[in-house]
């Protein structure tokens, strides 16, 4: 359950709005059901009070829609952000990929999103309601009393490895402050480097074989803001629009990781919308992994203006050939 | 009927500065590295995307190369150095998919290292002989 | 009308499998079904649908159409399309059923796409009735009955037993060759079922999703509705929408160079892309908005209006659950039929 309300929320945008500080806000609407929520940009405090909604299901980060819609923007715009989607606002400022002056930021603190599909492994299809509180109250059109379910057991992936309760940008922020959170996010990598090749190439084949190329986690990864995409240039030589065999399903993925690799400030949004469920926050995290280990700790969007280790160097780097015996040793 | 003997095919990128002429060296001098090495000549080591390399495997490398001046003598100064880094995460990443991890190397040869050019190809030329074909980054459709 | 017990199940698919390929949805290890080639060990799952539509045995994502090869100033051409097999595919849901019709009419009226045809000829489809609806579904306001799918082959599943009943003269043979595991029965059983599923139905959240707004001859009431900008506000672009639909049926023909020659190849396309249907002077649809109106455009709207009525959308509910962003179709029916 989140610890603050929605209610909360409206009576300070509505604030905002009428002492001219905002014109627009960029929020959570709700849907048909009690789960599907759609970011939307809201224009007046009516509207937030009809629409807005926020609740276990608010997951969207809604860093990179500032992109676009600071571009011409005239004023400012309010945004709520959840405190990872504050790491991927300063990373598109370290970028200078929007206009800072023209977003009001509101950080608001969030215990964890619920994942729908574990929410359904409890309780099956048919979700006619869901309340959310210190339980979620789930009914289904099959039993009509609702089903208690705890959400710590539905925590989306991302929430449930949180790295950082704290908000790293805000012009204000409603709610208490959270910390910097030890999250176990890179038990899962450790796993897979513990395989021997031939189970790593055996259970990634598997995953990626199931990818239909929709470009979903692409499109909604804030550190992916190309204007023309690598995979979408004819001119690259690589273009596409579906991965023909398992080399171009390996090659979008890996480059896409690389293209990404310390600007990914681990939001998980990939994974959120990957429709077939392939777990690309542990290509993400790998790098972030080896980045950590080989060039010291690093969290992108952390401060605005740091460099990324792969912008960087030593002289005293290590040679890609010792980068495996690193491991090894480790082990 | 005489089984024929497997034949890697190497891509091996080079900087123009120091191994392109460190192979061109090696020619000079008549040290002996296989035919199987295809040399392909790039402004600076950190030219090469890891696109690149992709690519390579995907049109038929079984193993890929990549020289570069030593760190410290880059022509424009700090390029290898991001090579290094670079490679570095590429070749931990492509391990994590489960790749041969002795399909690729980066080797420091500079202008005057004919005899190591020719030493690294050969050896790189039996380790990915050992491995075989490239079957793990490979596109079946630029098989012949 | 026969049966045949669920205990059973296996060895009918066995002797199915003997003939030709059998696909039928089995959960992976992610938990979501999605159609697998049947083999000894592989368990038919209960999911109510395949994450992907199986609008893929006839018209799959990528497929090779020909090659090219040039020597001096010739051109070799060769066809290498793949000879279809007989297969079946088995636990196909009423509303991918019914996305089959819309498919044939893009692909089977003139020109013919012969790759698609061959495929349509050697496939039969057996139907399996739904059961446990979800809250996604909404079938029945584009007329499929979920209790009753067509295909060549329906089956019920009632208690402990799976009734089969043949529709077309392929599905007649395909329980001929499946006599020796069925008997004949009535239909009684199968009515309860029906009964049930009706009832289901009616308490779906979406059952009273109305279509009527919409329909061919509506392009001018609809297309420059301010709504659209709302609408598509949020939409990120990518094709997730258009890739699981098992109605989407856009493609683009592209060329692979494999180094020692050309392969010409088509795979899916999606209106949502930037890129889609790019020509020299640039896309024709300059923003998201035009992209997304044109998706949903084409299925309320354009193809009822070139096949007597018929929309492109089936009622599955993939992109109800899959889209990145809950944005779907059902939205945007509510918002600009007039029911909000």
């Amino acid at each position: 359950m989140q610890k603050v309300t929605r209610e909360q929320l409206i009576e300070r945008a509505a604030a905002l709005f009428a002492d001219g500080t905002v014109s627009s806000v960029l929020g959570w609407k709700r849907g048909e059901f009690d789960y599907d929520i759609t970011p939307a940009v809201f224009e007046s405090a009516e509207e937030l009070e009809k629409e807005f909604v926020w609740n276990d299901f608010c997951g969207a980060n809604f860093s990179k829609y500032l992109v676009s819609k600071t571009v011409k923007a005239e004023e400012k715009i309010l945004v709520f952000l959840k405190p990872c989607d504050t790491y991927s606002f300063n990373q598109l400022l370290t970028e200078h990929r929007f206009d800072r002056e023209k977003v009001y930021a509101v950080g608001i603190p969030c215990e964890g999103m619920a994942d729908i599909e574990k929410i359904k492994k409890i309780t099956g299809e048919g979700i006619a309601k869901i309340e959310c509180g210190e339980k979620l109250a789930v009914t289904t059109i099959y039993n009509d009393a609702p089903v208690p379910v705890d959400p710590s057991d539905v925590l989306a992936e991302r929430c449930a490895n949180c790295k950082s309760k704290k908000h790293v940008a805000y012009d204000e922020l409603i709610g208490d402050e959270g910390e910097v959170v030890s999250s176990a996010r890179f038990d899962e990598v450790e796993k897979l480097e513990a395989m021997t090749p031939d189970e790593r190439f055996a259970f990634w084949q598997g995953e990626l074989s199931r990818c239909i190329r929709c470009n979903a986690c692409r499109d909604a990864c804030p550190a992916c803001t190309c204007e023309v995409c690598v995979f979408n240039n004819p001119r690259s030589g690589v273009e596409n629009k579906a991965p023909a065999n398992s080399f171009e399903e390996k090659m979008f993925h890996i480059i896409r990781a690389f293209h990404v690799a310390g600007r990914c400030t681990d939001c998980g949004e990939c994974s959120r919308v990957c429709p077939q469920n392939i777990p690309l926050h542990l290509l993400n995290r790998k790098f972030i992994k080896d980045m950590n280990e080989c060039y010291g700790e690093y969290q992108a969007g952390e401060e605005v203006g740091t460099k990324a280790p792969l912008v960087d160097y030593t002289t005293e780097d290590l040679e890609p050939g010792e980068v495996f015996d690193r491991r090894d040793t480790d082990a | 009927m005489q089984v024929k003997e497997y034949r890697p095919l190497i891509v091996a990128f080079c900087c123009n500065w120091c191994s392109y002429a460190g192979a061109d060296l090696a020619g000079n001098n008549r040290a002996d590295y296989p035919a199987e090495v295809k040399i392909i000549r790039v402004p600076c080591s950190c030219r090469v995307n890891p696109m690149f390399i992709l690519k390579a495997f995907q049109r038929g490398a079984d193993g890929v190369i990549l020289c570069g001046c030593h760190p410290g003598d880059c022509h424009y100064t700090s390029g290898n150095y991001y090579t290094r880094r670079r490679m570095a995460m590429l070749f931990s990443m492509l391990d994590y998919l489960g790749i041969e991890r002795e399909r690729t190397r980066v080797e420091w040869v500079s202008a005057a290292e004919g005899a190591k050019f020719a030493a690294t190809m050969n050896d790189f030329v039996k380790k990915v002989t050992e491995l075989g074909e490239n079957k793990r980054l490979e596109d079946l459709r630029c098989k012949k | 009308m026969r049966k045949c017990s669920l205990e059973n199940i296996n060895s009918v698919f066995a002797k199915i499998a003997e003939k030709a390929a059998l696909y039928l949805p089995v959960d992976g290890d992610d938990g979501k079904a999605s159609f697998t080639k049947w083999a000894e060990g592989k368990e038919w799952s209960d999911a109510l649908n395949t994450v992907r539509s199986p609008k893929d045995f006839f018209f799959p994502q990528v497929e090779d159409l020909m090659r090219f090869k040039t020597e001096g100033k010739n051109i070799e051409i060769t066809d290498i399309r793949e000879e279809s097999e007989d297969f079946v595919i088995f636990g196909v849901r009423g509303c991918d059923v019914k996305s089959f019709d819309i498919l044939d009419r893009v692909f089977l009226s003139a020109p013919v796409d012969s790759y698609y045809a061959s495929r349509r000829e050697h496939g039969i489809i057996v139907s399996v009735a739904c059961t446990r609806p979800s809250e996604t579904c909404f079938c029945k306001s584009f007329g499929i009955d979920p209790a009753a799918p067509a295909g060549d082959v329906t089956c019920r599943k009632c208690e402990k037993e799976l009734f089969w009943q043949a529709n077309t003269e392929k599905g007649e043979a395909l329980l001929k060759s499946i006599e020796e595991y069925t008997e004949e029965c009535s239909s009684e059983a199968v009515d309860a079922v029906t009964e049930k599923i009706n009832k289901i139905m009616a308490k779906l959240p979406l059952a009273g999703l109305d279509t009527k707004a919409f329909g061919g001859g509506k392009t001018k009431e609809f297309f420059d509705r301010p709504e659209w900008a709302e609408l598509s506000e949020a939409c990120l672009g990518c094709g997730t929408c258009t890739f699981v639909c098992p109605t989407c049926q856009c493609y683009d023909i592209k060329d692979f160079n494999t180094g020692n020659g050309v392969i010409r190849y088509r795979c899916w396309d999606s209106c949502m892309y930037s890129e889609f249907t790019k020509m020299a002077h640039g896309n024709n649809r300059l923003t998201q908005k035009e992209r997304f109106r044109q998706r949903f455009m084409h299925k309320l709207v354009y193809y009822p209006e070139n096949n007597d009525g018929l929309f492109s959308c089936v009622g599955c509910g993939r992109c109800l659950s899959r889209c990145p962003i809950s944005m779907n179709i059902v939205k945007v029916m509510k918002k600009l039929g007039g029911e909000n």
